[in-house]
């Protein structure tokens, strides 16, 4: 949508020669730019307003090099800070045992298939894992986890037929033979929407019995300025661990990514770039930076120089 | 039953409470309740130029009925519902079509249910014989809400279960035809080239068929729904939009977007997991209930 966003910059910097410093005045319409591209890739309103007022005070003083042109000199300064602060403490999943993972987020944010997608790559790495079916209410959840786990061949806990309480199910599937034989144990939820309070009551009861060593957070990478609210009521009720952003195999910005990591400091895991179960991918904040801004060519441009 | 529109009534109030209560009005803060609502960048910047260009101090009936003007006049009248019968006497072809995830499946139980309610006979299509356990999905909502359902085997082609599915409906006189189909990207070539050629197939007991194309977006979604829209539009030629998820707290304001940069109309919005969680949009109620 933004492609032009170094253009942009360049327009906002017309009376800066290519000799002198970045200074409060000749960076004031750069900004504005910035943050409309900010806008433009979904990065929540508050959460843009504050990036651009922190990187703004890095950026003054700074001499514009001759080599680039100013505009592109700014995209360079904003993505940088970007990737800092989109990678930050990034850590790999905690496996320790008892070794629970626990999936949560909105309707159809890609849970389920994401369950599977995991499982699949903690068994490439040599461990065991077992699938728990927790949602109880959309139609055929059960039956889908239970295919995906045959395609990844991972098993799969499913509850009785009819079955109502959660805590039930997590404390059958724990007490099964698959779990002892299992290292590590992923449990998928429902999808909820996170204002909803009897929904998200139910999943802090699941959360408080299993005790997951990680709560992962999937979430939708079109997902627009919700994408705070989301994050904040996943964190307040079960204390997320981590963010998993699915979907990335579309054309969306990402803005959501640096909304969520940084309403939660809490880092991102993975992300998800297609349907198939092999489509779990390592997160880069880079290339995520690069997204968000809209930028990936000139960052590389000014790298070179 | 909730509120459909509660969240974005809830935040227009606070707007106006906000102005209300303010000696001098916050420029950002404007701006940034109205991002809030998804509106976007664009729609927003717009319509605080307007009210600065006024050019006197603001109050906050200016910004409401500014707001309003330009979310009003942006949708067109009420389609009536339920949508037309064919004089022909074979059924109206409703193709429901989407990215992952939004509620395509869900909305065709939902509005096959609502069809039925108003005393038509539908049958729905399980056209998703990709994802897992898709056929299941609607097979059990068929099963729950009693709707006569056409299948395919998992990885069949979906435009024959279509065409199965159209056939059966004309052969029993059902008056409407619902065909769900996978989830897909707007960005993938191939699969939107397979919408393509769904619809044709659908053309060929009926060349008037499909009657509606209906691209389902979910109200939390960003910019995206619009690129979404946009290639949709291009590869099917949406009649509407179902908006769901409207019971989160996202506000759908990418909704007012896509009418006002394509002039897709939403013709149904959802607003909860339960069957009778969706309704035909209604302009009337979704302008003056935001304020
Ligand atoms: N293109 C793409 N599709 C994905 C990705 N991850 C999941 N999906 C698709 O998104 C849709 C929803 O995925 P699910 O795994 O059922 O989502 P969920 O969060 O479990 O949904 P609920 O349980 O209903 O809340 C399906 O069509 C998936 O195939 C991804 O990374 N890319
Ligand atoms: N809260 C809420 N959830 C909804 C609504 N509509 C659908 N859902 C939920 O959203 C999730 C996805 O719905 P589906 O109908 O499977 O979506 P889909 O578009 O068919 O998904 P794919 O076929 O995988 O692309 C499910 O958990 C539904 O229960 C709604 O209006 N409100
Ligand atoms: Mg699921
Ligand atoms: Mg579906």
């Amino acid at each position: 949508m933004f492609s032009n966003l170094s253009d942009a910059l360049d327009k906002s910097f017309r009376n800066l020669t290519g000799t002198g410093k970045i200074t409060e005045e000749n960076i004031y319409d750069a900004l504005r730019e910035i943050r409309l591209a900010l806008l433009e890739a979904d990065v929540e309103f508050s959460v843009a307003k504050k990036f651009i007022e922190s990187v703004r005070e890095k950026a003054q003083g700074e001499e514009v090099l001759k080599s680039v042109k100013p505009g592109e000199q700014i995209v360079k300064i904003f993505h940088d800070e970007l990737a800092e602060l989109l990678g930050g403490d990034q850590s790999p999943l905690n496996l320790n045992a008892p070794a629970y993972i626990l999936l949560c987020g909105l309707n159809g944010a890609g849970k389920t298939t994401t369950a599977a997608k995991l499982a699949r790559r903690l068994k490439k790495e040599g461990r065991k894992p077992l699938l728990v079916a927790c949602d109880l209410y959309r139609p055929a959840a059960i039956e889908q986890l239970a295919m995906l786990g045959k395609q990844c061949d991972v098993p799969v806990f499913t509850p009785d037929q009819g079955e109502t309480d959660l805590v039930r199910v997590a404390k059958q599937a724990l007490k099964s033979d698959a779990a002892r034989e299992a290292s590590v144990v992923i449990f998928d939820t429902a999808g909820r929407q996170e204002i909803d309070d009897k929904l998200v009551e139910e999943l802090k009861k699941l959360h408080k019995f299993v005790k997951p060593k990680e709560t992962l957070l999937v979430a939708d990478a079109a997902t627009g300025q919700q994408a705070v609210s989301v994050a904040q009521h996943f964190d307040d009720a079960v204390g997320i661990t981590g963010i998993i952003l699915t979907k990335l195999d579309g054309d969306a910005r990402g803005g959501a990514a640096l909304s969520m990591r940084q309403v939660t400091g809490k880092p991102i895991k993975y992300i998800g770039e297609g349907e198939k179960i092999e489509d779990l991918a390592e997160f880069h904040p880079e290339r995520m930076a690069d997204r968000i801004l809209g930028m990936g060519d000139v960052v590389s441009m000014v790298e070179n120089i | 039953m909730p509120h459909p529109f509660l969240s974005m009534a809830g935040f227009f109030k606070n707007l106006f409470n906000k102005v209300t209560n303010k000696a001098e009005i916050d420029w950002d803060e404007l701006e940034a309740d109205l991002i809030a609502a998804d509106l976007g960048p664009r729609l927003t910047v717009t319509i605080v130029d307007e009210l600065r260009a006024l050019g006197r101090e603001i109050t906050a009936d200016d910004v409401v009925q500014t707001t309003r003007a330009h979310i009003s006049k942006v949708f067109p009248e009420d389609q009536p519902f339920p949508p037309a019968l064919q004089e022909s006497g074979k059924p109206t072809v409703i193709l429901v079509v989407g990215v992952n995830g939004t509620g395509k499946t869900t909305s065709t139980a939902k509005l096959g249910h609502l069809l039925n309610v108003y005393g038509h006979t539908v049958r729905v299509a399980a056209a998703d014989t990709f994802r897992a356990a898709a056929v299941e999905q609607l097979q059990a909502w068929a099963a729950r809400l009693d709707l006569p359902i056409t299948t395919g085997n998992h990885q069949a082609d979906p435009a024959s279960v279509c065409y199965k599915a159209h056939e059966q409906a004309i052969a029993e006189g059902a008056e409407y035809l619902i065909c769900d189909t996978a989830g897909r990207l707007h960005t993938r070539h191939n699969l939107m080239e397979e919408l393509g050629k769904i619809r044709r197939t659908l053309s060929k007991q009926d060349e008037t068929a499909p009657h509606k194309t209906i691209l389902v977006v979910d109200a939390s979604t960003g910019s995206n729904a619009l690129a979404q829209a946009k290639e949709f539009n291009k590869a099917v030629k949406l009649d509407g939009l179902i908006v769901t998820k409207l019971d989160g707290s996202g506000k759908g304001g990418i909704a007012v977007s896509i009418q006002q940069e394509l002039g897709i109309a939403p013709l149904f919005i959802g607003t909860g997991e339960e069957p009778n969680k969706f309704q035909p949009f209604q302009r009337e109620s979704f302008v003056s209930e935001i304020l």
